[in-house]
């Protein structure tokens, strides 16, 4: 379980976070949705600890990782997988190398049996065949898939998706969603993710919260939030320039 | 109007000395890593191929270049008071003790440092050493360790090449085109000559590899975002390590001398 209490961060005088409150139950997927340059992602970057808060806490599974420190902090991140928005792969690695990096990092696994674990995770990508490509030859999708092969290799309990269907087109879009529903199925993580594409984010998570203004005005299901008819929500929604949330 | 102007003299200076701060805190991180964890050898041996074996091309020509205009200049300079004779040590002793590791230093600085820093800088606007954090993998011993190493074992060596064929140059303008014989050209190098000439050289290199190292890297960690900001950070990268160099072979010398 994610408990976030009472979280505030700002960046040279511009507060971004304002004392949000926000728990995740675990093995949960759950959407994190609000405009541009709201503070998503460093709400993202607060909870793998690469951002400490300026006043809060953060409790993973019962640990509170402001107060961690050297190994402790490496020890908590073996349980975090982080989809970034651009992937963030190695561009010197191929995608094999890319995927094997973790394995080789802080596992002691023979290089056969690593062979072995990353083609499969591969497999189940679709990247079988391109696994020695560079991440310069693949396409935006490809790219996405393997960084999520990346991500899923150490089998983590709690996933991170920063806009994972952003800069694609609808139909990649869907398929990088499939492909989290189905890594979630296999391996049961926390999952969070950050993203502008609602209405087909909504069909693979079981709760939604809404950042405005540096806190969560919105958090439940979909229909729980859908009963509310919160104007900023609806506005968000329906993409419209009228409404509470000005465009300027 | 004079407090403003010394509020703000005061607000310069902490952000000077912050600033100040952040490189030594960034080298002594560095060296935690380096001597408290095993080294990366399969890293180490991927950054001195990059830094020392492709530099070995640009640094030998430089090298033989600069050691045939110092023996062609020595050369009519000596000639004016009959010295001729001294034309070997002056070149080899210009070369070993001074411009060997200076103008390597310089020349890597040119070629990898400002590469190291831009790639560097790279990694980090497109995430990929938050990657890198969020896998446990710790980025100062993955990147910074294993460059700072080698460096250090780089620029020694370099510079031991530039100094060798600057004297080869130095003998093919001196003996070959100027007419002076083979014999006197290294014979009275060995008169002149001694080990601590040698012990220079390797300690200028030795040190001028840390700084590269260290502002180029730490220029490339704290990048700021965009392409404009790894621009900037690599162009600071190779001026500040060529100020550092000049400066801190001054001190070494003058240490030495």
């Amino acid at each position: 379980m994610i408990t976030l209490s009472n979280i505030h961060k700002s960046f040279n005088g511009n507060k971004v976070l304002r004392g949000l409150n926000l728990t995740i139950p675990a093995g949960q997927m759950f959407a994190l949705i609000g405009r541009s340059g709201i503070g998503k992602s460093v709400l993202l970057k607060h909870i793998v600890g690469l951002i400490k808060p300026d006043r809060g806490d953060i409790v993973i599974d019962g640990t509170n990782i402001n107060h961690l420190r050297g190994k402790q902090i490496e020890t908590m991140r073996r349980k975090f997988g982080f989809l970034f928005q651009e992937g963030a792969l190695f561009d010197s690695l191929t995608v094999y190398d890319n995927v094997a990096f973790p394995l080789r990092e802080k596992t002691t696994l023979a290089e056969s049996l690593i062979k072995e674990k990353v083609f499969t995770e591969l497999e189940h990508m679709g990247l079988k065949n391109d696994a020695y490509k560079y991440p310069a030859e693949l396409s935006g999708g490809m790219r996405k898939r393997a960084a999520l092969a990346r991500a899923m290799i150490m089998q983590p309990s709690i996933m991170l998706f920063d806009e994972p269907t952003t800069g694609l087109d609808p139909i990649i879009g869907q398929s990088i969603l499939n492909y989290i529903q189905l890594c979630h199925r296999r391996v049961g993580f926390t999952g969070i993710i950050v993203t502008h594409d609602v209405p087909r984010v909504f069909s693979i998570v079981q709760k939604i919260a809404m950042l405005h203004e540096g806190t969560i005005i919105l958090n439940g299901t979909y229909d729980e939030i859908m009963q509310q008819h919160n104007p900023i929500f609806e506005q968000f929604m329906s993409g419209t320039l009228n409404g509470p949330l000005s465009y300027s | 109007m004079v407090i403003a102007s010394i509020r703000k003299t005061g607000r310069w200076a902490i952000e000077y000395l912050w600033r100040l701060g952040t490189y030594g805190i960034f080298l002594v991180t560095s060296l935690f890593w380096l001597f408290s964890t095993p080294l990366k050898l399969r890293r180490v041996i991927e950054q001195i191929s990059f830094i020392g074996v492709k530099s070995t091309l640009i640094v030998l020509l430089t090298g033989a270049f600069t050691g045939m205009v110092l023996s062609l200049q020595a050369f009519y300079a000596l000639n004016k008071f009959g010295g001729e004779s001294l034309l070997g040590p002056t070149v080899a002793l210009a070369l070993i003790r001074e411009l060997g590791p200076v103008v390597s230093a310089l020349m890597v600085t040119g070629r990898a440092g400002s590469a190291l820093a831009s790639e560097i800088g790279i990694m980090r606007i497109t995430e990929q050493i938050d990657a890198m954090e969020i896998m446990a993998v710790n980025p100062y011993r993955y990147i910074i360790v294993p460059n700072l190493v080698a460096a250090v074992i780089s620029f020694p060596v370099l510079g031991a090449f530039f100094s060798l064929i600057g004297i080869w140059g130095g003998y093919l303008v001196g003996v070959q085109i100027l007419g002076l014989s083979a014999g006197t050209y290294f014979g009275e190098m060995s008169n002149y000559l001694d080990m601590q000439d040698v012990r220079m050289g390797i300690y200028k290199s030795l040190s001028f590899g840390l700084i590269v190292a260290w502002i180029c890297c730490y220029k490339g960690y704290f990048t700021s975002y965009g392409a404009k900001g790894v621009g900037k950070a690599t162009t600071q990268a190779v001026v500040i390590s060529s100020v550092l160099i000049l400066v801190w072979d001054y001190f070494v010398t003058s240490v030495f001398i």
